[in-house]
């Protein structure tokens, strides 16, 4: 797992704070502030563009940094991933179209399908080794991609959910007004991140670091190791799953491509580039990936190549994602300035 | 599900022919793939998660050769040939940057690779679907063996398909160079230290891989579409069929691919909606009571 604490190489190791008390309220700060900034954004800008590319971010950031949490802070490299993804996109969308319940009733009962699915398949995988789980994890994203494609009665197959989700009013939310689903997505969202970095910064994360840093120490102390990972497996579905769900509401259907394994491949990458070692490394991540796949598919149809590239040259020739160097800047610039 | 049809088929002689036959083809082709995989992951310590592209190049190289030729041998050799010479580049050039790394990179690379080969394709021979076309050689009237319908092609594709399992397995037991692999899979330092170039080794490990798949692809060409990303479900089942064999393995490979074979052959007559499904049952079922595979040393 060396490439993983790329970052820290450098500086020498702090004690880590147990105690976060007053991190969380600078949390909930910086939660706050970031919420209260992309609520003001549609009176600055008007643009519906920045808005749905706001939203994408919000289903794609949630994805991405819940992917993180396994890959960046327990070091299981989750090959499958996108799965939850396209679980939570179906799921609401089955729920919406075929039984017509409230909209906060259908997100309940999609995490709880997503919760059982994962506690299934979590069981099977997180006691295989690195490789073995990446690409059993990859095996069961096929097998979910697969079954949606030829449950056709059901799924309507390689045509996706088609006729809208509906969107009833509930709270006097209404989801079918931009500016309410924009809102509505800039919550889950920031809500999202600040519950993942609640479990990242608790206890219960720091068991995570030591179980990739050290499975064997973990379990000599007395850590179920088995237990720790399949619950961050189910804790991580459920956060990827809820980007789905808002991927749903954004596009009113679902697409077989949601659970297509290039989801999951996009998620790993965009943790590269924005880099794990941080806990907005894959945020940063999500808006960068974005931004140059909406640029590569207007300039050429073989996208492909494009992203093929950029992945090698991050891959193979920086070896670190872009908030890693930023982290290493700020060390390198705080021992500047004490010596 | 369609308990009756699988009955009636399984007292049957003439469809229990015809459904082993066609399980076969699929197992033998799954087989060429998955070997190469194993034996990749045997030696290099990587899966080759961009494995599927050599196939689906072997397909596209034969076709264009036959094409240009009418050759049908011309067309398996390019297949061949041509795949092994991607390998050897391919290996060359990126993996073996990424030996002994992160597995989040050897991923990663593969990855960027699966994108770039498919668009590669695209460019090249368009997006839409191809078809080779049956040989003339073989254009002719089936076997009939108690009944079942044998297609000659099926006899020829099961036959190299053996030949290959065959050369490789005594190839590695007996000949010199299958000592040295064996030896570099064990202790690569140590073959190294006595003047053996394993970079020369690993870079033909590969080549030999990939020339495996593409061998796969080519005789896969005349029965099957042609398409770009033909080969990811392709590596997606041989993955499986190395996990139910044992990663490492060549026997593993070769009876956990007729296992595979066999079940979406005669599952897609009792289950037809759930053929895939019936693949991962079975891969769980192995993964469960034998984590390692059924051939499997290492530690899962």
């Amino acid at each position: 797992m060396t490439e993983l604490q790329a970052g820290q190489g450098a500086q020498p190791l702090e004690v880590p704070r147990i105690d976060a008390r007053p991190q969380r309220y600078r949390d909930l700060l910086v939660a706050l502030a970031a919420f209260a900034v992309l609520a003001l954004l549609p009176m600055v800008f008007g643009s519906k563009q920045l808005l749905d590319f706001v939203i994408r971010c919000a289903a794609y950031g949630l994805f991405a940094t819940s992917l993180n949490l396994l890959v960046g802070y327990t070091g299981l490299i989750s090959f499958g991933h996108g799965m939850f993804f396209g679980l939570g996109a179906y799921g609401f969308g089955l729920m919406m179209q075929k039984t017509g319940v409230p909209i906060p009733v259908a997100f309940v009962a999609t995490l709880a399908m997503t919760c059982v699915v994962a506690v299934v398949i979590g069981a099977i995988c997180v006691r295989l080794k690195e490789i073995y789980f990446a690409f059993v994890t990859l095996a069961f994203q096929m097998l979910i991609h697969s079954t949606i494609l030829s449950w056709q009665s059901l799924t309507g197959g390689d045509q996706g959910l088609r006729g809208g989700i509906p969107r009833p009013p509930f709270l006097g939310i209404d989801l079918s007004n931009h500016l309410h689903l924009y809102i509505t997505s800039c919550a889950l969202l920031v809500v999202g991140l600040l519950l993942m970095r609640q479990i990242a910064q608790s206890p219960f994360g720091y068991t995570l670091r030591m179980i990739r840093d050290n499975a064997t120490r973990a379990s000599f102390i007395g850590i179920d190791v088995w237990r720790a990972k399949l619950v961050i497996f189910v804790l991580a579905a459920l956060f990827a799953a809820t980007g789905g769900i808002i991927m749903a509401l954004f596009v009113s259907g679902a697409y077989p491509e949601f659970a297509y394994w290039t989801i999951s491949g996009e998620g790993i990458f965009i943790n590269m580039l924005g880099g794990v070692t941080t806990f907005l490394g894959p945020m940063v991540g999500t808006v960068l990936l974005l931004i140059l796949n909406d640029t590569v598919t207007r300039i050429t149809e073989y996208h492909g190549i494009v992203l093929g590239i950029v992945i090698l040259f991050f891959a193979v020739g920086l070896r670190k994602g872009l908030m890693d160097f930023v982290v290493e800047w700020f060390a390198q610039r705080r021992g500047e300035g004490r010596g | 599900m369609d308990l009756d049809a699988l009955a009636s088929c399984l007292t049957s002689p003439a469809c229990l022919v015809t459904q082993t036959t066609s399980g076969l083809i699929i197992g033998m082709l799954l087989f060429l793939v998955a070997v190469g995989l194993t034996l990749i992951f045997g030696v290099l310590k990587v899966v080759n998660f961009s494995h599927g592209a050599f196939y689906m190049f072997g397909a596209y190289f034969a076709m264009t050769a036959y094409q240009l030729t009418g050759s049908f041998a011309l067309a398996i050799l390019s297949g061949a040939v041509g795949t092994a010479l991607l390998g050897l580049v391919f290996e060359r050039a990126f993996m073996s940057r990424v030996y002994g790394r992160d597995v989040l990179m050897q991923l990663l690379v593969c990855y960027a690779f699966v994108l770039i080969f498919d668009d590669v394709v695209r460019m090249i021979w368009g997006p839409e679907f191809k078809s080779m076309g049956m040989p003339a050689a073989f254009q002719v009237p089936p076997l009939f063996i108690a009944g079942g319908v044998v297609p000659p092609y099926y006899l020829l594709l099961i036959g190299v398909a053996l030949a290959a399992a065959a050369v490789l397995g005594l190839g590695l037991a007996r000949s010199r160079i299958g000592k040295v692999i064996r030896a570099a899979a064990h202790n690569p330092g140590m073959v190294s230290a006595l003047g053996i170039n394993t970079g020369l080794i690993y870079g033909g490990v590969f080549a030999l891989g990939g020339m495996l798949a593409g061998l796969a692809g080519a005789l896969a060409a005349p029965v099957r579409s042609l398409t770009p990303g033909m080969g990811f479900s392709v590596l997606i089942e041989s993955f499986i069929v190395t996990v139910i064999g044992g990663m490492g393995s060549i026997l593993g490979a070769l009876i956990g691919a007729l296992l595979i074979g066999l079940i979406r052959s005669f599952g897609s007559l009792g289950f037809p909606l759930f053929t895939e499904g019936l693949m991962y049952l079975f891969m769980v079922i192995v993964l469960v009571s034998r984590p390692t595979g059924l051939f499997g040393k290492e530690v899962a």
